[in-house]
């Protein structure tokens, strides 16, 4: 990010503000990393509710009778076989299979869908849908501005969020998003979110982004909803082994190379960018695994960073993608990427060289966090 | 946040008590701790050993960052703060008080360290 550049405020700026949340600079936007206590918002989140302004997040709408084959052409997943008022998970890879980003296609419509990636990648992924729009029947519009994304997640969302709308929450399953009312204001209500908790996004215009949060903020107080920032946010992924574009996800790594393989459907109809790459990263992730990402867990209280170097024996085994202490588990945890001889849970004798001390830690299956349902 | 009156304070956002019998305590200003975030893991200097006025002495992990822990004068530590290595948050809970880092008999005292109302200054530039 150019730093000559102001930072972009969202329409809840002062409303952060005035809750004394310390920001900061993520992706170009000034952001809440918290209010207050991080490791309680974490803990709100896991066990009550948190609310979350995610309006960085950029937001593409591609209309058009052949969105869905432009789609399926331009991402890597079976967009068409997505039913109206459903969403996935999914990437958009380059020619030669690195990601470009992660994204989530909720389905608006049968000729419409909002893509949203990360503030980081947004205009990159913009730009990649119109160049590849080129023959399709599809118009890709850049709708990052037309939205305030609101989230409310932990157990607690579905009771609060209920008080505040009329639309059948208990018919929205999880990955579904459809149009409602949430207090007075307009609104697309998903049943997602980055936090291995049950919870809602919902996509506003920026002008009831203000309402909307006083409205959640009313209802969710008096069962112990918090407002949260970006930094318990990481921590709440990181626990649920979620990938973070830019740690575990990058333009060198296919998603087969992250463990993600599962997104890429070699099966949907017609090409689709990065095909050829992808079936040679597949056949090499089977045949000659190389790294592979998993999950550890201190022993000791120092916490890994991304950037570490992971060892065994007194050589560099793999490195360290992600790493924060862990309010759930009360010990410093990571994600890494490891050789695949050293990746096994239990493997013996590995540790982070966390600087120039090898700390001892205990390579474990992903994720760290699974709520019980 | 006020900062007490009674302490003076270094540029990296320590503080420093009025010295009795020699010895000062040390630990990190409110400003400092705010910035930090919650406070996980803290390696300090142990008793005995001998510190460097404005040298790296031990370091703070809160949830998004590591930072080297300065002392803001030159000594001897002769105790260390046990409770916070337990409960590390004391220094987000209290930093003034029960989040104090360690005692130095004071030997080097630089000349520049800052009043209450000189860091209030400092910390507001």
């Amino acid at each position: 990010m150019s730093s000559n550049s102001p930072l972009r405020r969202t329409a809840l700026d002062a409303l952060h503000r005035s809750l004394g949340a310390t920001m900061t600079d993520f992706a170009g936007w000034d952001m809440p990393l918290r209010y207050r206590s991080e490791r309680d918002e974490h803990l709100a989140v896991r066990t009550k509710a948190g609310l979350f302004d995610l309006s960085h997040m950029g937001e593409i709408t591609v209309t058009g009778p052949q969105a869905n084959r432009l789609l399926d052409h331009a991402l890597v997943g079976n967009i068409s076989s997505l039913g109206v008022g459903r969403a996935r998970y999914t990437m958009i890879c380059q020619e030669d299979g690195g990601i470009l980003d992660d994204l989530i296609v909720y389905r608006l419509g049968e000729q419409e869908y909002m893509v949203v990636a990360n503030a980081s990648n947004a205009r990159t992924v913009l730009d990649a849908l119109q160049e590849r729009a080129a023959g399709f029947e599809a118009e890709v519009r850049d709708d990052r501005d037309a939205y305030a994304l609101i989230a409310v997640q932990g157990p607690e969302s579905p009771g609060i969020l209920k008080s505040l709308t009329d639309a059948d929450l208990d018919g929205l399953k999880y990955y579904a998003g459809l149009p409602g009312t949430v207090a007075g204001v307009p609104a697309l209500i998903a049943r997602t979110g980055y936090t291995g908790e049950d919870g809602f996004e919902l996509f506003v215009a920026p002008e009831h982004a203000e309402k909307l949060w006083l409205a959640l903020t009313e209802a969710g107080s008096p069962v112990g909803l918090i407002p949260c920032g970006l930094s318990c946010r990481d921590t709440l992924r990181l626990e649920a082994g979620m990938p973070l574009y830019g740690h575990e996800l990058t333009m060198a790594l296919t998603p087969f190379d992250a463990g993600l393989g599962r997104v890429v459907k070699f099966e949907k109809e017609g090409d689709f960018v990065g095909r050829e790459a992808l079936l040679r990263a597949a056949e090499r992730a089977e045949q000659n695994p190389p790294r592979v990402l998993v999950g550890l867990v201190a022993e000791g209280r120092r916490v890994p960073r991304a950037g570490y170097a992971v060892v065994s024996g007194g050589e560099v085994i793999g490195e360290v993608t992600s790493g924060a202490p862990s309010p759930t588990l009360g010990k410093p945890i990571a994600m890494a990427y490891v050789d695949a001889a050293h990746s096994v849970p239990g493997a013996p004798g590995v540790g982070v060289d966390i600087r120039g001390s090898h700390e001892p830690y205990e390579v474990v299956a992903l994720p760290f966090y699974k709520r019980q349902k | 946040m006020s900062n007490p009156q009674q302490l003076r304070y270094s540029k990296e956002h320590e503080w420093l008590s009025a010295a009795e019998d020699g010895v000062a305590t040390v630990g990190i200003t409110e400003h400092a701790a705010n910035a930090l975030g919650d406070v996980v893991f803290v390696q300090l200097p142990e008793v005995g050993d001998t510190v460097a006025a404005g040298e790296t002495c031990g370091e703070l992990e809160s949830t998004k960052s590591v930072s080297d822990l300065y002392s803001p004068v030159g000594g001897e530590v002769t105790a260390v703060n046990e409770d916070v290595v337990d409960d590390p948050s004391l220094v987000n809970s209290a930093p003034f008080e029960g989040g104090w880092l360690f005692k130095v008999r004071v030997t080097e005292e630089p000349a520049d360290l800052l009043t209450a109302d000189e860091y209030d200054t400092h910390i507001a530039g």
